[in-house]
């Protein structure tokens, strides 16, 4: 019987053949954390006065979920990692402004094939398209982690997600992440890994596979993972950085098998409170909207941007809707500014944020006031959200944030 | 003891505490003010040290948070008894010392005024007059959640 994926990574890291289901101890690679840095630090501290972190080289700190501080208290946390970081030597540090993680380890070709990494976020599991072993912890194990360099997992059972055919115009990896979300429900593959398969692999560039494998955890996916080729090469400058690269054996077991023709994908969105409550955007009753948000580590690449303005065509935001544009890092943010992105979207009567996460966790630039609706690009409509319990979140693909924010209603981008 | 029974799936983290406050609550009494604030507004004046929580599936689903793991072990929440846990939330209750029940079973025969008492050691349930049983942690998992959660189980064995 052939491995799958995470049998062969946890395998080779545990130095044994590992069964589904065994508990395997393992150091990973790296261990991410962002603001929440501050936080670890204190039960660091406590854990371990005057210690020293066990692998400085394997942590990697980003501030990006609430920057610039919006508040002292913000600030003070931001000061306690900068110190932090100094005193125990971490030089993976990327202070205010470099981005949002999920987007920044990627530039920095931190995450990489056949790698295993760690981050006190859920999203971590983002690097997955990068065929990377990437779960979420809390801090708690992060700070455990920056004492110990070591943790467990459970060796999960593996979901095969086919994918055959192609996209239609209108139609981005946003929409099929959703349909998959949709099909499989929230919990769908709790605890298991995902492993992307099929003849459209192939063909979904780097920044569509980060957008799928960024909303695993959306359907509860301990990891969702795609095979390093030559998109990845690509992106990575060459063979080199490839060279850990695994993948499942074709006779594998995996417990359960799904199959979704790319082809009938339509633009979809998912409606409050739960990001498997999808519908297809044409069945959606006329819904206005107040803010469309288009951003975050989901859909906050140049890639995004100019699909949206594609969709935009000149064409402004309508006067009864807030468009706030976040790049996902100071890299994309560049991009766009030299491809004459942000200044079209300015024009537009967008707002543009600085890079980072914005309002996609409620805490600051773009919080919506009670009764109000958002379109956002995001991975989690969750209830409050984005800052008030009795808001109204709906995620869509960057073309039908772009087709809602020229109507003002929810908007197929086929129809624009 | 009593039971906060919320018949309800996919109790997401938001719910069990909102992530506007998760840079600026870090620590059990700071995350009391606003723990189930979305979901129950007068849980955190009823809740009682000994009290279990019993939900559906996929409970703890959406953020790496720890405020819902940690605010509920230090309210004294004794354990929380749902249909299903979302992974992060299950793997982030062990590092705080909070036990987990996964029991649909005892959940669907929940009935309210019913007395609830888990015995985590033996793997028991007692549900009203019914007994169910659970399987218990892996040696590995219990031992951390015996000494409290994972940094005092680090402290104790000077790793
Ligand atoms: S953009 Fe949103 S989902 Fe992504 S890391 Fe930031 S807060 Fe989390």
């Amino acid at each position: 019987m052939g491995q799958t994926f995470v049998q062969k990574i946890l395998g080779r890291a545990a130095g044994k053949v590992v069964k589904t289901g065994e508990i395997v101890f393992v150091e990973p690679d790296l261990v991410l954390t962002h603001d929440n840095s501050s936080a670890i630090i204190g039960k660091f501290e406590s854990t371990k006065p005057g210690g020293k972190v066990k692998y400085p080289d394997r942590i990697v700190i980003v501030l990006d979920h609430v920057t610039p501080a919006a508040t002292s208290k913000h600030a003070a946390g931001h000061s306690r990692v900068r110190k932090f970081v100094a005193e125990q030597g971490i030089q993976k540090f990327f202070d205010v402004g470099c981005g949002i993680c999920h987007q920044v380890l990627p530039e920095q070709h931190l995450a990489l094939p056949g790698g295993i990494v760690v981050g006190s976020d859920s999203h971590t599991c983002t690097y997955g398209a990068f065929n990377t072993f990437a779960t979420g912890i809390d801090r708690t194990e992060a700070a455990g982690l920056w004492i110990t360099g070591r943790t467990w997992f459970r060796v999960p059972e593996t979901i095969e997600i086919n994918l055959e055919g192609y996209l239609q115009k209108g139609v981005s990896a946003k929409d099929l992440i959703l349909t998959i979300i949709g099909k499989l429900g929230s919990d769908g593959a709790n605890y298991k890994a995902v492993e992307f398969h099929g003849s459209s692999v192939g063909g979904l560039l780097i920044h569509e596979r980060m957008t799928i494998a960024n909303m695993g955890i959306e359907m509860g996916a301990k990891i969702a993972v795609f095979p390093a080729d030559r998109v990845t090469q690509n992106f990575l400058f060459g063979e080199e950085l490839c060279k850990d690269a695994v993948w499942s054996d074709s006779d594998a077991e995996f417990c359960q098998v799904h199959s979704f023709d790319l082809d009938k994908i339509v633009p979809v969105v998912a409606r409050p409170h739960t990001v498997d409550n999808v519908c297809a955007v044409s069945e959606l009753p006329e819904t206005r909207v107040d803010q469309v948000f288009l951003g975050t580590c989901t859909n906050g690449r140049v890639e995004d941007l100019k699909s949206a303005l594609e969709v935009m065509k000149g064409r402004k935001v309508v006067p009864s809707v807030r468009m706030l544009v976040g790049p996902a890092s100071r890299d994309e943010y560049v991009k766009a500014l030299q491809q004459g992105i942000i200044e079209e979207f300015v024009k537009a009567g967008a707002v543009v944020l600085p890079p980072g996460c914005g309002p996609c966790l409620g805490a600051h630039q773009g919080a919506l006031a009670p009764g109000e609706v958002c379109l956002s690009t995001a991975n989690r409509n969750f209830k409050g959200r984005m800052g008030e319990k009795d808001a109204f979140i709906y995620l869509g693909s960057p073309e039908t944030a772009a087709a809602t924010a020229i109507t003002g209603v929810i908007t197929d981008p086929r129809e624009v | 003891m009593a039971v906060h029974y919320y018949d309800q799936n996919d109790i997401n983290t938001d719910l069990l505490f909102p992530g506007k406050y998760t840079y600026t609550c870090a620590t059990g009494p700071e995350i009391i003010d606003h723990l189930l604030e979305d979901l129950d507004p007068d849980f955190r004046n009823e809740v009682k040290p000994g009290d279990v929580i019993m939900a559906g599936t996929n409970f703890g689903c959406g953020s790496s948070r720890e405020q819902p793991a940690l605010g509920l072990k230090y309210v004294g929440v004794s354990a929380v008894i749902a249909k299903s846990f979302a992974r992060i939330f299950y793997r982030s209750s062990i590092n705080q010392g909070l036990l987990l029940v996964q029991s649909p079973e005892a959940v669907d025969y929940y009935k309210p005024g019913d007395k609830v008492t888990v015995d985590p050691a033996r793997g028991i349930l007692e549900v009203g007059d019914a007994e169910f049983s659970f399987p218990p942690l892996p040696a590995d998992m219990l031992e951390i959640l015996e000494a409290g959660g994972l940094l005092n189980w680090i402290k104790q064995n000077d790793v």
